[in-house]
């Protein structure tokens, strides 16, 4: 079935699956290591039992999510030479060192510090494991700070010059770093990643909740939860909406994919928000509009003219279809996860923020919910930004590797099996974990590996025997 | 211009391609030598001997590769494809072995699938590493700015040579490591192997090192020409003295000394490679100075190097040193 597709489709589908399967483990390990280091801090402060009992809980999780973003992610860093050398060459210089940099600032931090904040508490003591907890976040944190640097540099480049060998050749680092989409792309992935990691968190919370209202882990883990839901998601859709107005101005095509605008509106275009798109015939069919509302949206005009695909040649066209759907999955996610924050407020003003099933049914409903509005929102970023790599300058059918198609079918073929067998099991392993309760004793089988002996666990005596009850 | 940043880098690079090489040598090693322990138990142990400190071992792997790609990104996008199938192999066994790690504590029924996996991923990840690294000496055949070699260039005799060399070797690294970490009867188990693969390694790269100077007249020239002729000398000497340390070590019992002189092999072995690489970045045609980014590339990068590489060494070391001393069997297992 593979064998119908040429070696640059084959290696665009390979990209785009690879990919997608990495960007679900960041987007729950950014979220859960600023979590784990909120729970941890919070203990220290305290000395309330909730508060470890939930660290050492999630801790175990993020441990097995962030071996899948780990594994995943070394995957991607090879795969610009395998199948993309031909921009490697070209785009290396400007967005090679700043993954080198993310190497050097984040990965190195996060893998330094794992060991100590998993497995080191009765060994470095309270103090030095609080830092190391704090380092895994920040590391998580700087290393989505330089990839989608360079991932906003191939959106929106800037900063560099063209040499002889067609090599792009840094002029301006600070220009290259600060490219003008990286900031908005920056916040709203952040945001992104906490809001995916809150409705995760949340829904184990109503899982434990619908169980037993009075457990007291799952009501503290709910809670927190729904403050996140309720406080993020309206700045979730300001960044985005800010994100929006920022891609009008440097990537138009894109936006009009998203729009479904195939013709241009030279006195105020129509908000689409729902039809099917016709690529053949260039329109949107059974189209669901409200008039002039666009041009409000993005320019803040009812009647400001908006150009349509119809200004685009047809070959720096993206595909619209993708586009639209996917633009309209994340939207459509991003007012669900507004109502459930509206929602639990609103509980919680009345006091039935633990006893409402059916808030609690709604925030298990919408657990995997931010995972599916990630992928979507990096669809429309990244099929939006087709036929280019590097947007308006280097194609993406220039940027192959020589690489024959049975090759790339082939190792497509190995990734999928192995990405659904290794990743299948693991997702199936944390779920397990989640269906356990937080007070319980143990959530994995043996929960303790244990490191080494010959020290003397002085420091243990100031931390409670609870650690050692709960497994390190 | 002073400073040779393209000569500075190529150095840091072939000091990240070593520090893996020892560091995740010796874990992906104990992931080779995991079918010859006789218990569960002693399973658990050999695991959690390296469990807090594998990541940050991979670690390196992705700052030679990043970095190969920040400052050397024409010899990145020619490398890459000619070692297609063994790079894309190593990754995907690098994937179960990760996994495995945690995976393994989390399944009962499981529990062996994820012994397999381990073993079968860390042996597949240092045969791939060999292969590619064969390959490498071998030469690459580049036209214009992109690989134009076959699709099976790689898999030669040679190649498959250094694969069995370099998973030998990790095994070495392993039981060395286990030697210095574990008590008892695994000690004594691992002390034999140790001894054992010792030999096998040494012969391999024996072999190795007999052969690479047919692979190009190249590296004839520089090992048996003045000034490299002297190195011809020093190298030999050096790895004889290694030798006997480590055999000594064993002999007398000694946990440490046999993974220090183990250590050297590697370290003796890769300069002996870097005398006959230099100064090409890819044989048989690609200079470090061909290969290399534009100088503001390699000047912002070598910032961030120069600075970060000296800390991230130092958390590194304390990472080890809070983990430092013998396993203990009866801590953990909750
Ligand atoms: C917004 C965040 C984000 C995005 C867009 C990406 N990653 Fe990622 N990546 C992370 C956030 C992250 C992380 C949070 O830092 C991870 C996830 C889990 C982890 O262990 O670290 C990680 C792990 C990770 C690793 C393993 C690091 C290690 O050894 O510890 C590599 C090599 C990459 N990534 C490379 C990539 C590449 C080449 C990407 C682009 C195609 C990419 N990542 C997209
Ligand atoms: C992590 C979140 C990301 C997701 C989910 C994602 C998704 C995708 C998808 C779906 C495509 C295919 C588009 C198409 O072919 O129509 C693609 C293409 C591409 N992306 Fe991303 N991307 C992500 C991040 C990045 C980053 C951070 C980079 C750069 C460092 C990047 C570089 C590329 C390149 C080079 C292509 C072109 C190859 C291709 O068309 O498949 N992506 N991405
Ligand atoms: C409802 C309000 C939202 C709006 C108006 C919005 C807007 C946008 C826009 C315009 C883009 C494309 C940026 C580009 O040009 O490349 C985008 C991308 C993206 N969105 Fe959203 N979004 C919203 C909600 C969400 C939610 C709730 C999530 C996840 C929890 C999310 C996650 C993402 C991600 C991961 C990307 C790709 C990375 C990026 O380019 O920032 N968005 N969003």
């Amino acid at each position: 079935m593979l064998a119908d597709f040429s070696a640059e489709t084959l290696a665009r589908m390979q990209f785009a699956f690879t990919v997608s399967f990495h960007i679900i483990f960041p987007a729950f390990s950014i979220g859960l290591a600023s979590y784990l280091a909120v729970l941890n801090g919070l203990w220290l402060k305290t000395r309330d039992e909730t508060y470890l009992t939930l660290f050492q809980y999630w801790k175990k999780i993020f441990a097995v999510a962030f071996g899948m973003g780990v594994v995943s992610g070394i995957v991607m860093s090879y795969q610009f030479g395998t199948n993309w050398s031909v921009f490697s060459d070209r785009a290396g210089p400007v967005v090679g060192p700043l993954m080198a940099y993310e190497v050097l600032s984040a990965f190195f931090l996060e893998a330094g510090f794992l060991g100590i904040m998993l497995f080191g508490r009765a060994r470095v003591g309270e103090r030095l494991h609080m830092f190391a907890t704090v380092m895994v976040a920040l590391g998580t944190l700087m290393s989505a700070t330089w990839i989608l640097s360079v991932n906003s540099w191939m959106q929106t480049p800037a900063g560099y010059s063209v040499n002889a060998d067609g090599q792009f050749v840094p002029e301006d680092w600070w220009a290259i770093v600060f490219n003008p989409s990286f900031p908005y792309r920056l916040v709203h992935m952040v945001l992104a990643a906490y809001l995916t990691t809150a409705l995760v968190v949340g829904a184990v919370g109503a899982l434990h909740l619908l169980r037993n209202r009075a457990d007291p882990e799952a009501r503290r883990m709910f809670s927190m939860a729904m403050w996140m839901a309720a406080l993020v998601t309206p700045l979730q859709i300001f960044a985005g909406d800010a994100h929006g107005l920022n891609t009008l101005e440097h990537q138009p095509a894109k936006v009009m994919a998203m729009e479904g605008h195939y013709d241009s509106h030279p006195d105020g275009a129509p908000l689409i928000l729902f039809g099917i798109p016709n690529a053949a015939e260039k329109r949107i069919d059974y189209a669901v509009e409200i008039p002039k509302l666009s041009s409000l949206i993005l320019k803040h005009d009812l009647n400001a003219p908006l150009d349509g695909l119809d200004t685009i040649s047809d070959d720096d066209e993206p595909p619209v279809a993708i586009v639209f759907w996917s633009f309209r999955i994340m939207i459509a996610l991003g007012f669900a996860m507004l109502g459930l924050g509206v929602w639990s407020l609103w509980a919680r003003w009345r006091g039935r923020l633990y006893d409402s099933p059916l808030l609690h049914r709604a925030a298990l409903a919408m657990g995997p919910a931010g995972f599916v509005a990630v992928l979507a929102g990096w669809v429309t970023t990244e099929v939006g930004r087709q036929p280019f790599t590097v947007y308006g300058l280097l194609r993406t059918s220039d940027s192959l590797a020589p690489v024959d198609a049975p090759a790339v079918a082939t190792s497509l073929i190995a990734f999928i099996v192995v990405y659904f067998f290794v990743f299948g099991a693991g997702t199936y392993y944390i779920a397990r974990m989640m269906n356990k309760r937080p007070g319980a004793l143990t959530i994995g089988l043996a929960d303790g590996p244990i490191r080494t002996a010959g020290i003397t666990p002085a420091l243990q005596t100031h931390g409670p025997s609870k650690e050692s009850r709960h497994g390190t | 211009m002073a400073l040779d940043l393209a000569f500075i880098w190529a150095g840091l690079i072939a000091f990240a391609v070593l520090v893996y090489v020892v560091l995740d040598g010796f874990d992906l090693g104990i992931g080779i030598l995991f079918p010859f322990a006789k218990t569960e138990g002693d399973r658990d142990l050999m695991m959690n001997s390296v469990a807090p400190v594998w990541d940050g071992n991979e670690t390196w792997l992705v700052l030679g590769g990043g970095g190969l790609f920040a400052v050397f990104p024409l010899a990145y996008a020619v490398v890459m494809p000619a070692l297609y199938m063994p790079i894309t192999l190593m990754l995907l066994a690098l994937v179960f072995r990760g996994v495995s790690f945690e995976y393994r504590w989390r399944t009962k029924r499981w529990k062996r699938v994820w012994d397999a996996a381990f073993f079968g991923g860390s042996f597949l990840a240092a045969l791939c590493q060999g292969i590619a690294l064969g390959a490498l000496v071998q030469g690459i055949e580049i036209e214009g700015r992109a690989y134009a070699g076959g699709w099976f260039d790689w898999l030669t005799p040679f190649s498959v040579l250094t694969g069995v060399a370099v998973v030998v070797g990790y095994a070495l690294l392993g039981a060395c490591w286990l030697v210095l970490k574990i008590e008892d009867a695994l000690n004594m188990q691992m002390r034999g192997y140790a001894r054992l693969l010792g030999i096998a390694t040494l012969v391999l790269i024996g072999l190795v090192s007999l052969l690479t100077p047919f692979q190009d007249p190249v590296y004839f020239q520089r090992w048996f020409s003045l000034p490299g002729s002297l190195w011809t000398m020093i190298v030999p000497v050096v790895m004889l003295a290694l030798v006997w340390v480590f055999f000594t070590g064993l002999a007398r019992g000694s946990d440490v000394t046999p993974m220090l002189a183990a250590l050297g092999f590697f370290v003796v072995g890769f300069i002996g490679l870097g005398i006959s690489f230099y100064p090409m970045m890819v044989p048989p045609s690609l200079t470090i100075w061909q290969a290399a980014a534009p100088e503001s590339s390699l000047a912002f990068a070598l910032v961030g190097a120069v600075i970060l590489i000296p800390i991230i060494l130092a958390y590194t070391a304390y990472a080890y040193w809070v983990f430092r001393g013998k396993m203990d069997p009866n801590e953990g297992y909750h």
